[in-house]
This record gives C-alpha cells, structure tokens and sequence, in this order.
C-alpha cells in the first residue's frame, strides 16, 4: 500500500518538476485564486445574507419582506 | 422594491453580462478540444505514428493553456450570487444546490485525477490508460457543463419545484423533472455542440497560419482533417440543438422566440426572417412596420415553432395584450393576478407575524390561487413582459449567420484536405482564421439570445431581474464591475501571449 502512494507521490513530483509551460501556469492560477478569494471575496463580495442575519428564519423573513413590499 | 433603483439592477446585470462572457471566452474551447486531443490520441494510439503523438502533444499544450487561464473564472457568478443577488440566491438555493454541488465533485474527481494522468503521464502509464484518461478529461469536462446548463435551463422553465412560501424559497420536487427538462437537455446540448464548434474553428485556424506561413506542413494538414470532420459534424449538431432550442421556446418562452424573431403581430403560417434590419421606431402596440427591409422563408416559423406550417405563432402584441381568438392571455391580466398574489403573500407574513395561525393558512391557500403568476406581479406596465427586441433579433441572426459560414468553411477545409490541396488553397486559409473569432462571436451571440431574450425574468414568470437583487448601493457594484474587466482582460491578454508562444514554437515545443 505504502508503494502505492509513493508511486503516485513520484508521479506528480517528476510530472510537476518537469513542467515548461506549466510553471507560468500555475503562476498565474495561484495568483488568480489569491485575488478571487483573498481579495475580491473578502473585501468586495461578502455574502449579503449570511453577513447580515445569524439565522436562516432572520434571512427567509428578510427575503420575505423584500418580495412583498409595496411597490 | 421601491429603494432598488435600476441603476444598480443595471449595473448588476452588467457585472454578471461581463463575468459571463469572460467565462464563456475560456470554456468552450475547453469542451471541445477536450474531445479534438481524445481524437488525436486515438488516432496515434491505432496507428503508433509518432507524428500523431507529437501533435497530439501539441494541441494538449493548447488546451492546458486554456484550462488554466479560464479555470475557477466561473466562481466570480458565485461571489456575485451572494452579493448582488442574494434574493434570488436565497429562493434558488435549494434548486441550485444539488446540481452545482455534483459539478463541483464530478470536476474534482475526474478532471484533477485524469488532468494529471494526460500531462504527466507519457512514457510513465499505458498508451491505453493515458488514451482512456484524456477521454476521461473530455467526459468529465463536458458532465461539468451540464450541471451548470441544467440550472441555467431551469431558470428558464422552473420545473419540478413548488415555492415554499414558509421559507420563501423555491424547493425541488422532482430532481429528474429538473435534469430532464427539456430546455434543460436543449440547453445542455446546443451549448456544448457551440463549444465543438469553437474548437474546431481554433485547430482550423492555427493549422491555417502554419500552412499559410509554410511551416509543420503534415501536422496541420492532419490537424485540419480531423478539425473539419468534427466541425462538420459540430455544425450539424449545432443545427438539430438549435432547431430542439427554438422549438422549446415556443411553449415555455413565446415572448422570447417572437423578440429574436422580429415577431409583432402573430399569424398563421408565419414566415421565418433570414435576413431584416428592424423598423428602430417599433414598439409593442404601434402600427409601425417592424421591419425597414426583410427577407422572408414563408411558414417556416410557424413550421419550426410548432412543427406545423399553417399553425399560429403568437407575436409580441399577442403575448402582451392577449389574444382571444387564440387563447392567449394579456399580461395586464397575469398582472392583476400576480399583484394579489403578492398582496396574499404579504397578508401570510403579517399573519405569521402576529402568531395568528388561522389567518396565515387562510392567506396561503388565497395564495395559492395566483402563485403561477407571482412574477407578474412585479411589473409596472405589460410591455414591462418585452425584452429588449433589437438586441434579441441582431443577436439571433448574427449567430445564425456565423454558424452557417462555419458550416460552409469545414465543407471547403475538408474538401480540399481530402485532395491533398489545402496548402495551396491561400485564399481560404485567411477565412479559416477567422472563422474562429467568428465562431467565438456567434457563441457569444447565443449567449445574448438565451439571457437578454428571457428579460425580464430572473426565474421565467415567477422572479424578475429587478426583485431578484440585493439592496446594497450601487457604487460597489460599478466598482467591481471595473475590477473585473482589468482582472479578465489581463488574464484574456496572458492566455493569448502564452499561446501565441506555444503556437510559434510548433510542436517541437510541445
């Protein structure tokens, strides 16, 4: 079993050491994801409700309220 | 609604228009050249030409460029879900749930797993087990798709759910009414055959700048063989999916089908638009002419809407002021209804409020007279029911048109390879080139057709656009909306630079 896992621990050390393009990809998708999630997600996209209200009955009743306003 | 103002429901729409349409620049390409390199392989795999390898190789290095550049672009619609939309989340959120969390297993386990096997796994697996997992990459990148599309086909015919007024929220019923819709499968279908057709367009179009520039000869002679095949068959395809999509409109968005159609007035044996610049002073209920000059298929809509060339399809005027002669229903009527809905909803809240337990079912069963109608509800005025129709039209028959050059471009392509005189052929190379950015600009166009041509519906007649955004202030939107367009350009602009180096180093890069 441990073989196993070392074989497939090889497998991806080689395939990633021996990578061209690669290493510009993986840059970039690092970098991608650092300013989706540690940028972008924490600082400009709370999630509306879930920020708001501590309970899905608050958020249900907020919706609710939202939906049947007067216009 | 009243503190919703449309400039941050427009700029909301705008936000997710661009998001969407950044998104959509990356993932067809994935969709179908995920299946043009399971070709390729399959062909070295029969033949052991090392040649079929080597450009094997090379149109996967392609496709992982694209990969990467587009991976997780998607997850920006989840963010702006939450944010901007999060009524609309909120009342979908059981809906969409189960689809996008099978997405997210499906990409994980079969394209993380086999994604590694096809890069790193030559000379170290089988040609068999390598060959079986980029088939595995082509599968799964496409079943990744279909949860997406599936929730996207439900937004615009909500099936196999009922709306819990307790919870406010639209709750599944029927998971395999949901998955079987069948917008749902049109949608699925049409959008993923746009794909293959994308990445045909691509292979023809590098293949066309190496013969053009005289270099790797063979390979893109062969790359373009089995480009054109595909595309053939994508363009078929394309067409069947297109014709099942239009024909779904016609019963679950009729409004939708008469907008791209240029459709104001209804008639039996109604005739098809191939070609028509709109009347710009046409609006719902006038007596203008909808068209300054038109070129009409006679009874082919009324032969593609329903499948009968002398039945009736209904126009814009119908739809919205009804239609008695026919059985269509006026808008201003679902409007009233929808309205007391909404009035019987709001009465089942202040019941529920006060603890009056009596009061509130008495409400809901009211509401349940008129809850097919709630969307309707929110309107201000019928022609509110009109999506923007020029938008509609131009993006429909711009796609058309495209789709068919493209058809009209794997017949030549495949013709002169089949001579053996592609090469020489250099007037068409050009054209193969562009067909591409072409394809690429139809895509977007039925992307236009499909979202614009449902407005004002968030969730068709039950959640329009305007109810289904958060009341936050508009100035975060706009400045998000400008974060994304310099994120997605300089991440549009790398993909480009990255491949335009791997195309000029030709496959002895690979």
């Amino acid at each position: 079993m441990s073989s196993l896992f070392v074989k497939v621990y090889r497998f991806y050390r080689d395939g990633f050491a021996a990578m061209t393009v690669g290493r510009t990809l993986w840059k970039i998708i690092f970098i991608k994801l650092f300013i989706m999630f540690a940028v972008l997600k924490l600082f400009f996209f709370p999630d509306f409700l879930s920020t708001r209200f501590d309970s899905d009955e608050q958020r249900s009743q907020y919706v609710l309220e939202q939906i049947t306003r007067e216009p | 609604m009243s503190e919703i103002d449309l400039g941050l429901v427009n700029w909301s729409r705008a936000q997710f228009a661009l998001t969407a349409m950044y998104h959509w620049m990356f993932v067809p390409l994935t969709l179908g050249l995920s299946f043009l390199c399971a070709f390729f392989e399959t062909i070295y795999v029969k033949t052991g030409d090392e040649k079929w390898k080597q450009l094997t190789k090379f149109w996967m290095t392609l496709f992982g460029v694209n990969f990467a550049i587009g991976v997780a672009t998607g997850i920006i619609l989840e963010f702006e879900f939450g944010t901007n939309w999060s009524n609309y989340s909120w009342m979908v959120g059981d809906i969409f749930g189960a689809p996008l969390a099978v997405e997210g297993i499906v990409a994980f386990f079969l394209e993380a797993t086999f994604f590694a096997v096809m890069f790193f796994g030559w000379e170290r697996v089988s040609k068999g087990f390598h060959l079986f997992s980029t088939w595995m990459v082509a599968v799964g990148s496409n079943l990744s798709a279909l949860w997406i599309l599936v929730a996207n086909g439900w937004m615009q015919h909500p099936v196999g759910m009922e709306f819990n007024p307790e919870s406010v929220r639209f709750e599944m019923q029927n998971f395999w009414e949901v998955l079987f819709s069948p917008v749902a499968i049109a949608k699925f279908t049409h959008t993923t055959s746009a794909g293959f057709m994308i990445a045909a367009a691509f292979v023809i179009a590098v293949s066309s700048w190496f013969l053009l520039k005289r270099r790797h000869i063979q390979m893109a002679t062969r790359s373009i063989l089995v480009a054109s095949v595909f595309g053939l068959f994508s363009f078929a395809y394309l067409g069947l999916t297109g014709d099942e999509s239009a024909y779904s409109n016609a019963y679950t968005q009729p409004m939708k089908l008469a907008a791209y159609e240029g459709l104001f007035d209804g008639e039996h044996g109604a005739d098809l638009v191939a070609f028509g610049i709109l009347n710009p002073a046409v609006l719902p209920g006038s007596d203008e002419d909808p068209f300054l000059f038109s070129v009409k298929i006679p009874a082919m809509l009324s032969l593609l809407a329903n499948r009968s060339a002398d039945s009736f399809v209904p126009g814009i005027n119908d739809l919205v002021y009804g239609n008695e002669a026919e059985g269509i229903v006026g808008v201003d009527e679902m409007m009233q209804r929808g309205r007391q809905a909404r009035i019987d909803l709001a009465a089942f809240k202040d019941a529920r409020g006060a603890g009056d337990d009596a009061a509130a079912e008495i409400a809901l069963a009211d509401f349940d007279l008129n809850r097919d109608f709630l969307g309707y509800g929110y309107l201000q005025t019928p022609e509110d029911a009109v999506p923007p129709v020029q938008m509609s039209f131009y993006a429909f028959h711009i796609m058309v048109f495209l789709a068919v050059f493209f058809g009209f471009i794997s017949i030549a392509y495949l013709v002169y390879t089949t001579k053996g005189t592609i090469a020489d052929k250099r007037w068409l190379l050009p054209l193969g080139i562009a067909s591409f950015f072409l394809a690429m600009l139809a895509s977007q166009a039925g992307w236009i057709v499909a979202e614009v041509g449902r407005q004002p519906w968030a969730i068709q007649s039950m959640l329009p656009v305007g109810v289904a955004t958060s009341n936050i202030g508009a100035g975060n939107v706009i400045v998000t909306f400008w974060m994304f367009a310099g994120l997605f350009t300089l991440l549009l602009l790398a993909e480009i630079k990255i491949m335009l180096r791997v195309i000029s180093k030709g496959p002895e890069g690979a």
